[in-house]
This record gives C-alpha cells, sequence and structure tokens, in this order.
C-alpha cells in the first residue's frame, strides 16, 4: 500500500512538473465547451449536459491515450524503469499507483468542467441526478481509456507507437457502436452478433449511464475493461520490464 | 552476504550470463570486470531483482531473489548503469521520492538526507532538476539514491562512468571507507580502479567466471600489471 502512494504521489507531481498537464487542461476545457456550444447548447433550449457528455468519446479516444502514453514507455526508455523495480516496490503497486495517479488527473480535469454545470443549473431546473450519473460514467469511461493506454504504453519503448495503437483501441471501442457502423454491419452479420458488437461498444453504456441509469451491467462493463487491461499491462510488465 | 548460484539468462540466441557462481562476505570490495557484452550488467540486474533468471538463483543477505525479491531490495543500494533518475524532478525531490519509496520516515529522513548530500556533493544542486544536471553529478545523484537508506549490500554499475579525476577520486574514496563494514560489488572496466578499491576481482567474458581471485595475488600470479592481465585472460578465451 505505501509503495502504491509513493509511485501515485510521484506520477500525480510528474503531471504538474512538466507542461503535459497544463497542455492537457487547456485544450481538453477548451474543447468540452467549445463542442458543446457549437453543436447548439443554447439553440436546444435545454437545461441538461446531453451535449457536453456526448462530445467526451470522441475526445477521450485522442486526449486520454495522450496522457497515458507516458506511463510506461517513458520510463522504459530513459531506464528509470530499472530504478523504480530495484527499489521495493512490486510491479502490482507501480502499474495501479500510475494508472491511479493517470485516472486523478483525468479527474481533475473532469472537475474542472465545474462552470458547465453551473451554467446549466443558472439558466434552468436540469435533472442533477443526470449530470452526475453522466461525469461517473465519464470518470469510468476514462479510466478504461487509460487502462488500454496504460497497457499499450508498457508494450513499447517509444510513446509514439504506444499513443498510436491506443487511439486505434479506444477508437474501436467508440465506434463499434456508433449508429452508422451498426447500420454498416447489419446488413451482414446475424443479429446475434450484431448484438454483442453493440455490447462490447463502450457508446451504449456510456449513453445510459448519461442518461440517469445506474445499472449494473454499464458499471461491470466498465470495471472489467479497466481490470483486465491493467491486468495485461502488469503481465506485460513482469514479461519485458528489462527488454 | 551475497551468494550466487549457477544464474543463467539468455536474451533470444545470445546467452547473457551462463552459469555464474560465487559469493561475497562483508568486507569485500568485489571488483566484476570483463570486457564490453560479458555479461556483467545482466548478472547485476539479476541480483538487483530487476531481471528474472532463467535458472539459479542467488540470496543476498539470507533473502532470495525469486523468492523474497522485496526484502532483497530492502537490504541492497543498487546504481544502475548510467545512473538513471526522473529528469524532471530536483535533486531534493528525487531523494525524497526514495525516502517514501524506502519507507524513511520523520527525523531518521531528514538525517539521512542532510548525511547522503554531503557524503556525495551534491549540496550545490539540490535544487536543480536532473536533466540539466553533469554527467558526473546525475551519477553521484545516482549514488547518494543507492546509500540513502545505508544499505548492508551494495551494487554498483559503472559508479565512476563520465566523472572527472577529482569525482573519480572522491568516489574511490568513499567506497573505501564504507569498505569495512559492507559488502560491495562494483563493475568496471577501469582497471586502476580495481587496483584503488577492490580487495576481490572476478573477470568474465561471454557469460563465464574465467578468474575469481585478489588483485594481489593476480599480479604475483602473471607477474604483471592489471590491464595485461585482463588482457591475456579475456583474449586467451577469445582465439
Amino acid at each position: 500500500m505505501k509503495g502504491f502512494w509513493t509511485v501515485c504521489k510521484r506520477e500525480l507531481k510528474a503531471y504538474f512538473a512538466t507542461p503535459l498537464a497544463y497542455v492537457f487542461l487547456v485544450i481538453f476545457l477548451f474543447f468540452s465547451s467549445y463542442l458543446t456550444f457549437k453543436r447548439g447548447f443554447y439553440e436546444i433550449g435545454q437545461a441538461d449536459m446531453y451535449l457536453f457528455f456526448s462530445n467526451l468519446p470522441l475526445l477521450f479516444v485522442f486526449m486520454v491515450p495522450s496522457t497515458a502514453m507516458r506511463l510506461w514507455a517513458e520510463e522504459r526508455r530513459s531506464g528509470s524503469i530499472e530504478l523504480l523495480m530495484s527499489l521495493p516496490i512490486t510491479v502490482t503497486q507501480a502499474v495501479l499507483g500510475k494508472f491511479v495517479a493517470a485516472w486523478l488527473f483525468i479527474g481533475i480535469a473532469l472537475a474542472l468542467t465545474f462552470p458547465m454545470p453551473l451554467t446549466v443549473c443558472y439558466l434552468g431546473n436540469p435533472d442533477i441526478g443526470s449530470i452526475i450519473t453522466g461525469y461517473i460514467g465519464s470518470f469510468l469511461m476514462a479510466g478504461a481509456f487509460l487502462a488500454i493506454g496504460c497497457f499499450f504504453s508498457a508494450l513499447t519503448k517509444s510513446q509514439v507507437i504506444s499513443f498510436i495503437l491506443s487511439v486505434v483501441a479506444c477508437a474501436a471501442l467508440v465506434y463499434a457502436g456508433m449508429p452508422t457502423t451498426l447500420d454498416y454491419l447489419s446488413t451482414f452479420l446475424p443479429s446475434s452478433m450484431l448484438d454483442a458488437v453493440e455490447s462490447i461498444s463502450l457508446q451504449t453504456h456510456f449513453e445510459s449511464l448519461q442518461r440517469g441509469v445506474l445499472e449494473f451491467k454499464d458499471l461491470s462493463y466498465f470495471v472489467l475493461l479497466i481490470v483486465g487491461w491493467v491486468i495485461g499491462c502488469g503481465i506485460v510488465l513482469d514479461e519485458r520490464k528489462a527488454a | 552476504m551475497i551468494i550466487v548460484k549457477e544464474l543463467r539468462r539468455r536474451f533470444g540466441a545470445i546467452v547473457a550470463v551462463d552459469g555464474i557462481s560465487f559469493q561475497a562476505n562483508k568486507g569485500d570490495v568485489l571488483g566484476f570486470l570483463g570486457p564490453n557484452g560479458a555479461g556483467k550488467t545482466t548478472a547485476m540486474r539479476m541480483v538487483a531483482c530487476f531481471l528474472a533468471p532463467d535458472s539459479g538463483t542467488a540470496t543476498v543477505c539470507g533473502h532470495d531473489i525469486i523468492n523474497d525479491s522485496i526484502e532483497v531490495r530492502k537490504s541492497l543500494g543498487y546504481l544502475a548503469e548510467h545512473a538513471p533518475a526522473y529528469g524532471e524532478m530536483t535533486v531534493g525531490s528525487f531523494l525524497g521520492f526514495i525516502c517514501d519509496a524506502r519507507q524513511i520516515k520523520g527525523k531518521t529522513r531528514k538525517e539521512a538526507i542532510e548525511r547522503i548530500v554531503a557524503l556525495s556533493a551534491i549540496e550545490s544542486v539540490y535544487h536543480q532538476t536532473i536533466e540539466t544536471l553533469s554527467k558526473g553529478y546525475k551519477r553521484r545523484v545516482g549514488l547518494a539514491q543507492a546509500l540513502i537508506h545505508d544499505p548492508p549490500v551494495l551494487i554498483l554499475d559503472e559508479p565512476t562512468d563520465g566523472m572527472d579525476p577529482n569525482q573519480k577520486h572522491d568516489v574511490r574514496e568513499l567506497i573505501t571507507t564504507m569498505a569495512k563494514d559492507k559488502c560491495i560489488v562494483i563493475s568496471t572496466h577501469i582497471l586502476e580502479e580495481v587496483d584503488a578499491v577492490c580487495n576481490r576481482a572476478i573477470i568474465i567474458e561471454s557469460g563465464r567466471i574465467l578468474v575469481d581471485s585478489t588483485p594481489e595475488k593476480l599480479k604475483q600470479q602473471y607477474n604483471t600489471g592489471l590491464d595485461e592481465i585482463f588482457r591475456r585472460i579475456t583474449k586467451r578465451k577469445a582465439s
């Protein structure tokens, strides 16, 4: 437990020691609000955050891997992994520490979008519950993308390769559930397979959370994704930390 | 304090370490010599629990490197080749991180940091970020990191590489003063260093131990300097 916090604290500080954190925060906050207003936040005339949350999957596809890519790739390229692994810290503690640090960082980014719910509350009487579940969903989605990013970051020494692979993996999860993709797939896939594709996709699970529906199957979907990819990351690291 | 038994490790088709065994006790300063690619670093990495051996094992202070690796790492100070560190951290926060990881807290922590900063002469760069330091200073920070918990066993992979003559002299003196109540393993290919600090020498080539002796005995046996001995032994093997 001690080792976990040590790694987590160092990693979180490392984000703010470089311009990465500030660049990320500014760009994320700008685009998350810009897209919301551009897609007609005022024109719709509804006091809810549907537009805001519906932008997040695509925004996260690019932005979350950019925070995850350095986690292990950088450590391996600079050789500091040898230092980390010669300290009395287990691989599990290190993997979890880094993952949670990155997740907390995304949490900070999400928390900084607070003017959005405040605006909605000021303009009307929104359903607070659905805003909260929307945030929970966004946070879980970010966690899932981060876990994927961690895994690919552990796989290679190159941050660029890890970024590209995780963007592709995350995009596949998002696009699998897009209506256009499903329409296309329905032309040749049997409906049972189509259902499988749809339930693998992140989109459906995220949307139901965003509507304020807190269901076990959606939560377990995200938890499974996170746990699976983080365990994968641990296995890869154990095998290849010195390679 | 270090017992190495038949350690073996291969990378694909290359056998990096091919069944080496040796022992080192308290008071030993063991020089680990060999040409480039002889397997020095791989052997040290296995003892420092960074790399798992394919077969064989080792114990450090009675703890097995495979089954009890956390205990091994607690009793070990390890300076890896090129002295890796987190470049974006300042020297002070880096040492703080090491203290956290080694669970050095409260009063002992303050004392440990003060002691180590003076010992490795890094006061002047304490507030500088590590990536801005020169090679020699980086290595001293690495040394500070390895010594901060005053470990009974030290493994140093080319500790004086990149240092100027004065710094080299200081580090050698530091090693000599610590030698009597620690067990120290140093890898190097600077043979004058072996003469200066080591009381044992192991020469390895292609992953095998060719010689396990002391610098004095070697010099008596071959009746020449260590440089010449090193050349003869490693070349004889190659031909």
